[in-house]
C-alpha cells in the first residue's frame, strides 16, 4: 500500500496541519505519522474525525506521500504546496522544502535574444 | 463618495455583531463545519489551501484614503502585512485567523465596509468604470446607478439564495472598461434619439466553463424604470434558473437555452406586472445619491503647463509613464493616473501595508483623497492636476507604483491559482511573475504596444483567460502543470472569446511560447496595427504554425 499522512486546517487559524505521531496535529511534515497499512488508515482517519468534532481541525483527509531516506513528501503538487507554502513566498517557508520555490532568474533571458545577441 | 447613512450603518454593524456570536460558536464546537460554512460564506470567508481568505467588498471599486489606511491597519495587524487586489475590484486577505475575523469585520464596519455578498449564491459587487465622473468620452457618471444597484441588491430578500453567484457590470463610456459584455447583467448608459439619458441592459453574458457574450435584452430603459427591469430578470431567472446543476446554473445558460427572443419576452411580460410601481426611482432619490457623486474642488486650469511639457521632453522614462499609465479627464489641466500594482517579482495586484499607506498618503495630497480598484488590478487616482504629475511619479516610483505598463504585455490579470487557491488546478502567479520578467524591457512592452495577457489556474476563470488577447489556462495534466494558449479574446465593446490554439505546455515551455507569439506578431504586423488587430486580420493560423513549429 502506498504511505499516507493525514492532514486537514485547523481551525482556530485555518493552518494546514497533520496528524503528528502522538495524536495531536502538527505544522511539521517530519513530525507528522506516516501511516503504513489500511488498517491503521482507518485507525487514523477515525481519530481524525474524532478531532474534527471536537473541533480542532477542519474536513480532515489522507493524501499519499513518499518517504525517501526519512523525508516525507506529498506526492501531488497541491499538497506539496499545502505543506510548504506559496511557492512565490519563499519567507513563508513552513519547512525545508528543496526544489519547491520558484528560481529567480529561470527565464531572465530568452533563448531568442540570446541567439540574437 | 457615498456615504453610510444610520441604515446602512446599523445593518452591518448588527452583521458584525451576528458573525462574532458564529464564530463564538463554531470554536466552541457547538457549530460544525457544515452548519459554520454557510454562515461564514455570507461573511466572504473562504476556507483556501494555507489558511482562511477574508474578500472584502469595495462598492465599485471605489476608495477613501481612511478606508485604505484601515485596509493597510488589517493587513499589518491581522495578516500578513499585504493584502491582494482582485479582478473584481475587491481585496483579499490571505492569512486571517478565524478568531481574529469579527475583530477585522468590526474595523472594516468602523470604515463604511464590509464583506457581505464577496461569497455565495447571491449578488456580487458592482463592476464600474474606474474613470467614472471623470473619463473625457462618458455619458453621465455611472457611479450613481452602481450605487442604486448596490443599495437594491445588498440583501434584496426575494434574492439571497440565487440559483448561482450574479454579477452586474455598468459602464457609460463608448470605451468600455469594465467588460460589460460578461456579466450576468451588463448596463451601458447611453442617450436615445431623443437625447435622453437610460440604460442598454444586457443580460447572460459570462466567463468560467462556458464563456458566452451578453445579449441585449431590451435597447433602452429609462432611468426611473432602471431596478423594476433588473428586477424583473432577476425573478425570471430565480423562477427558471438551473438548480439541479452546479455547472448550468449561471444565467448565460438560461438565456442560451431558452434563446434571446423567449427570455425577452419572458422578462417584458414580468415587467409589465411590476413597472409603473414601488420600484420607480423617484428624482429626488437619484438626486440625493447623486449629491453623493459631486465634483470635486477642481481648480480652472490651462491644459498643460509649460513646466510639464518641459519635464516630458527632457524625462525619457517620464514621458514613458505618461504614455503607458494616464488617460484623459474631462476636466482640462487634470489627468488619470494608473497605479500598476504589476512591477516586476509581485505577485500581480498585491500591496503591502507600507504601500497602502503611502497610496492612502498621496491620494490625499494628490487626488481629493480617493482611488480606485480596477478590475484589471491596479488603482487609479481619478483627479490628479498636471502640473503635480512628475511630483506624483517621482513619489510612485519610491514605492515601487510607477512601472510604465499598463495594458502592456506587463499589466498580467491573474488569479491567485494554486498557490493559494483550493479550486485551482495549475499555478498562475509564478508563470505571470516569469512572463514579466522575459519581456520586463519597457522599450520591448512599448514596442509591443496595446496587450492584454490574462490568466487562470482553472477553468473558473477568475483570470479572465477568455478575454486576453493571449489567454493562459492552467490545467493539471496526470498530475503535472499545463498551459493551454488562446488567442483573440477582448473584454472591451468589441467583445469576443478567445480561440484555443493547440495542445498546452508544460510549465518550463510557456514562456517560449508567449514569446513565439509575439515574434510572430511583431514579424507580420501592418504599420500601427495592435496585437489584436493584426490577429483579427490574420486568424489562428500564422500563430499556430509558429508556435507548434518551434516548440
Amino acid at each position: 500500500m502506498a504511505l499516507h499522512i493525514i492532514t486537514g486546517n485547523r481551525l482556530i487559524d485555518g493552518l494546514v496541519v497533520f496528524l503528528a505521531e502522538d495524536g495531536g496535529w502538527t505544522e511539521t511534515l517530519a513530525a507528522s505519522r506516516v501511516i503504513e497499512d489500511d488498517e491503521e488508515l482507518a485507525q487514523m482517519k477515525t481519530l481524525a474525525a474524532a478531532a474534527a468534532k471536537a473541533a480542532i481541525v477542519v474536513e480532515p483527509y489522507p493524501i499519499d506521500v513518499t518517504r525517501d531516506d526519512g523525508e516525507v513528501r506529498p506526492v501531488r503538487y497541491r499538497e506539496r504546496i499545502r505543506a510548504f507554502g506559496p511557492s512565490i513566498h519563499p519567507a513563508f517557508a513552513k519547512q525545508d522544502a528543496a526544489g519547491h520555490f520558484a528560481a529567480e532568474d529561470d527565464d531572465e533571458e530568452s533563448p531568442v535574444s540570446r541567439k540574437r545577441a | 463618495m457615498y456615504r453610510y447613512d444610520e441604515f446602512d450603518q446599523r445593518l452591518i454593524d448588527e452583521r458584525v455583531a451576528q458573525f462574532r456570536e458564529q464564530v463564538a460558536r463554531r470554536l466552541s464546537g457547538e457549530l460544525t463545519e457544515d452548519e459554520f460554512k454557510p454562515l461564514r460564506l455570507m461573511n466572504g470567508v473562504y476556507l483556501q489551501l494555507h489558511a482562511y481568505m477574508l474578500r472584502v467588498s469595495i462598492p465599485y471599486g471605489l476608495l477613501s484614503s481612511r478606508q485604505l489606511r484601515m485596509l493597510a491597519h488589517i493587513a499589518r495587524t491581522y495578516d500578513r502585512d499585504y493584502g491582494h487586489f482582485t479582478t473584481r475590484q475587491n481585496i483579499q486577505y490571505n492569512w486571517p485567523k478565524l478568531e481574529d475575523l469579527p475583530d477585522i469585520l468590526a474595523d472594516l464596519a468602523s470604515v463604511e465596509m464590509h464583506a457581505i455578498q464577496t461569497s455565495g449564491n447571491s449578488f456580487r459587487n458592482t463592476t464600474a468604470d474606474q474613470y467614472a465622473g471623470v473619463a473625457a468620452d462618458e455619458v453621465e457618471d455611472s457611479r450613481i446607478y452602481a450605487e442604486i444597484i448596490r443599495q437594491w441588491s445588498t440583501l434584496h430578500p426575494e434574492f439571497s439564495f440565487l440559483p448561482r453567484k450574479f454579477k452586474i457590470a455598468v459602464t457609460a463610456s463608448p470605451k468600455d472598461r469594465t467588460a460589460v459584455w460578461f456579466h450576468d447583467i451588463g448596463v451601458i448608459m447611453h442617450r436615445d434619439e431623443q437625447g435622453e439619458v437610460g440604460f442598454e441592459i444586457l443580460a447572460g453574458g459570462g466567463q468560467g466553463r462556458t464563456p458566452m457574450i451578453g445579449k441585449t435584452v431590451r435597447k433602452f430603459v429609462p432611468k426611473k424604470h432602471l431596478l423594476s427591469y433588473l428586477e424583473a430578470i432577476m425573478r425570471v431567472y430565480n423562477m427558471l434558473g438551473r438548480r439541479d446543476n452546479l455547472f448550468k446554473a449561471r444565467i448565460k445558460i438560461l438565456v442560451h437555452e431558452t434563446g434571446i427572443d423567449e427570455f425577452r419576452r419572458l422578462v417584458e411580460a414580468e415587467w409589465a406586472q411590476i413597472k409603473n410601481g414601488y420600484l420607480d426611482l423617484p428624482q429626488a432619490e437619484i438626486d440625493r445619491i447623486t449629491d453623493h457623486f459631486q465634483p470635486p474642488a477642481y481648480e480652472t486650469l490651462a491644459d498643460a503647463s509649460p513646466e510639464f511639457k518641459k519635464k516630458l521632453r527632457e524625462d525619457k522614462d517620464f514621458a514613458t509613464w505618461i504614455t503607458a499609465n494616464t488617460a484623459a479627464h474631462k476636466r482640462s489641466g487634470y489627468a488619470i493616473v494608473n497605479l500598476s500594482l504589476k512591477p516586476i517579482g509581485v505577485p500581480p495586484g498585491d500591496l503591502t501595508s507600507a504601500q497602502m499607506d503611502a497610496v492612502a498618503d498621496l491620494a490625499d495630497r494628490y487626488s481629493f483623497g480617493e482611488l480606485r480598484a480596477t478590475h484589471e488590478q491596479n488603482l487609479t487616482f481619478a483627479d490628479v492636476r498636471k502640473t503635480d504629475l512628475y511630483a506624483l511619479w517621482q513619489e510612485l516610483k519610491k514605492h515601487n507604483l510607477a512601472t510604465a505598463n499598463v495594458g502592456l504585455i506587463g499589466d498580467i490579470i491573474c488569479c491567485p491559482g494554486l498557490d493559494y487557491c483550493a479550486l485551482a488546478n495549475a499555478r498562475s502567479i509564478p508563470v505571470a511573475q516569469r512572463i514579466a520578467r522575459r519581456f520586463q524591457d519597457l522599450k520591448r512592452q512599448h514596442d509591443i504596444g496595446p496587450l492584454r495577457l490574462k490568466m487562470s489556474g482553472c477553468i473558473n476563470a477568475c483570470g479572465h483567460h477568455h478575454v486576453g488577447h493571449i489567454g493562459i489556462l492552467g490545467v493539471d495534466r496526470k498530475g503535472e502543470e499545463y498551459y493551454q494558449i488562446t488567442l483573440g479574446g477582448s473584454a472591451d465593446e468589441h467583445a469576443s472569446i478567445g480561440d484555443i490554439l493547440g495542445p498546452a505546455f508544460p510549465s518550463d515551455k510557456v514562456v517560449d511560447a508567449v514569446e513565439a507569439l509575439i515574434d510572430t506578431y511583431l514579424d507580420i504586423r501592418n504599420d500601427g496595427e495592435a496585437f489584436l488587430e493584426t490577429y483579427r486580420r490574420v486568424g489562428k493560423e500564422p500563430f499556430k504554425e509558429r508556435l507548434y513549429a518551434t516548440a
